[in-house]
């Protein structure tokens, strides 16, 4: 057997293999709901029937439940930071400038938190209980994507009290 | 459990940032190897092979197990891919010990592995989802806000995850398989590295690493004719719990509280720190130290970081060491990362662990946890046949 290295080359231990992929996505009945909501600049969610929880966005059904979520509510604009981390580490494909705050987002009527960006503050001023608003792109830019909200920014009301949003850790 | 099943060997590669000297294939192999020849087997003596892996994203191999089955010596032979996003190197051996408690077969090979060097898994967590800002920048970003929560309810001071990144680091000092050996790890070396998620800071999360651990399993009646010392399976345990529902609670999952009191259930235990000699824990940021002692029943809510502050879980000294072999935030291979905490409390119990071996060590809990907390498996291995 001839070695790479008795020919005077060098073995080859790694070359680079790029995949793309580009997925289609079915959205369903309650979250094509939801995408429409954002085209139109608002926040529509889903009541349990059971349990009464609000779902933003509906799944449609509850995850706890197991029936479909039928009520159809539309949330607040404004909501409060239940938790949230300052980004400081760059990865490919990252479209946003570093360090930026990733925090959950409760939104006012909710029941469950989701991911947001929180801008128009210094990264070391936000705060566990912070209330926030979400920032539209123009109503010409608006779309049936998470992208029509554009960011997060403090309200400047008083921070939520801890009791008030501990459930949702 | 009808049949008993214990593990009777055990293999691991030596971890680290790029294994450039072999391919996945190659790296499988290394650990396979090393189990069978612990267990003084030949590949002809395995019935079966299950392996397991992270997500196929990371390294963008579809089921790579398709490839590796010659490999194993899986031709011919049944194989078994399990996945369970980072449990799943625990999930793989349960699996595997399931066909042997069931009586299916008397010798199953697991392994399970990830080489982080041919993938991008901080991409790889960071896809664009449909319904959600493209902000998670990897698991960190999941995690980080989670460790804030806890911070906050439980009131643990800021120096808690320093502790735990310090002696996980140390103890890795001692094990020769660990990916990261720092030789001069201290308090201010941690405290000053940069925080890439705050409050995660560099040294508080674990290292990206290729390796693979494998282990052979077997019956009563093979582990009577194994020539080294037994490590049987007490109990053993999975559960899930989906990512998002109102009410959950993320920093102390149902999910890993209830697959804690089933596989106590079946081995017996009522007080796991006085109970258990040795724990092999899945802590891939500092912080989920302190959150699983209160998680797995070493601790009362809100004070598993007393624990951590007063030493009980450092090799040195600890009552109920956690992470001897240095654990996940010192070798994170991550399909397998699972299954070396599983592997590692083996080695406990069969004496085997070399430098990093704790004294008289009856009984010894593996665990293992993955997707977004979703994912529970975990395993009580003892001295005794159970
Ligand atoms: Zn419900």
């Amino acid at each position: 057997m001839t070695d790479a290295t008795s020919t005077g080359q060098e073995p080859v231990a790694i070359m680079e293999s790029p995949i793309h992929v580009d997925y289609r996505f079915t959205a369903g009945l309650a979250q094509s709901r939801f995408l429409k909501g954002l085209s139109q600049g608002r926040f529509l969610g889903q009541r349990c029937p059971r349990c009464h929880k609000v779902y933003v966005p509906p799944r449609g059904s509850c995850p706890t439940d197991g029936v479909p979520t039928t009520d159809e509510v539309e949330l607040s604009n404004q909501g409060t930071v239940t938790t949230y981390c300052v980004v400081n580490v760059p990865f490919q494909g990252q479209s946003i400038e570093i360090p930026y705050i990733c925090a959950q987002i409760l939104l006012d009527g909710a029941n469950l938190a989701f991911m947001g960006l929180i801008q128009e503050i210094a990264a070391d001023q936000v705060r566990m209980g912070m209330r926030v608003e979400a920032v539209w792109v123009p109503p010409e830019e608006l779309g049936p994507t998470m992208a029509s909200v554009r960011h997060f920014r403090p309200t400047g009301e008083p921070d939520a009290d801890y009791e008030s949003f501990k459930e949702y850790l | 459990m009808a049949e008993r099943c214990a593990v009777i060997g055990a293999g691991q590669t030596k971890h680290a940032a790029k294994r450039e000297d072999v391919s996945i294939a190659g790296l499988v192999r290394e650990a396979a190897e090393r189990a069978l020849e612990d267990a003084a087997m030949d590949w002809g003596d395995i019935d079966a092979v299950v392996i397991g892996k992270a997500p196929d994203m990371f390294e963008g191999v579809m089921m790579p197990e398709l490839y590796l089955a010659p490999a194993l010596g899986a031709v011919g032979k049944p194989m078994v891919r399990v996945h369970t996003a980072g449990s799943v190197g625990g999930s793989t051996a349960i699996v595997a010990a399931h066909l042997v408690t069931s009586g299916v077969h008397r010798r199953v090979l697991t392994v399970a592995f990830e080489k982080q060097s041919d993938s991008d898994a901080m991409w790889a967590l960071s896809v664009p989802q449909p319904f959600s800002a493209p902000l998670l920048a990897g698991a960190g970003g999941y995690f980080a806000p989670i460790i804030r929560a806890y911070m906050r309810r439980s009131g643990a001071p800021d120096h808690i995850g320093i502790v735990v990144a310090v002696k996980d680091r140390k103890q890795a000092l001692k094990n020769p398989y660990a990916h990261l050996h720092i030789e001069d790890i201290s308090f201010e070396m941690v405290r000053d590295s940069i925080m890439l998620w705050d409050p995660i800071r560099y040294l508080e999360t674990c290292p990206s690493s290729d390796g693979a651990a494998a282990m052979v399993l077997a019956d009563e009646d093979c582990a009577a004719a194994s020539p080294r010392r037994p490590a049987w399976v007490h109990g053993m345990a999975m559960r899930s719990e989906p990512t998002m529902f109102a009410g959950r609670d993320q920093v102390n999952p149902q999910a890993g509280r209830d697959c804690a009191a089933d596989v106590y259930a079946q081995a017996g235990i009522t007080d796991p720190r006085s109970q258990i000699d040795v724990a092999e824990v899945y802590v891939p940021f500092s912080w989920y130290e302190p959150m699983w002692l209160e998680n797995l029943g070493f601790a009362p809510d809100g004070e598993g970081w007393k624990l951590t502050d007063s030493g009980a879980t450092a090799l040195d000294g600890g009552d109920i060491p956690w992470n001897c072999s240095g654990g996940v935030l010192s070798s994170n291979p991550i399909g397998a990362s699972g299954m070396l905490r599983f592997l590692e409390v083996a080695l406990q119990v069969r004496g085997q662990a070399g430098a990093h071996q704790v004294d008289g060590v009856r009984r010894a809990l593996g665990h293992a946890y993955g997707g977004g907390s979703q994912f529970f498996s975990m395993w009580v291995l003892g001295t005794e046949k159970p």
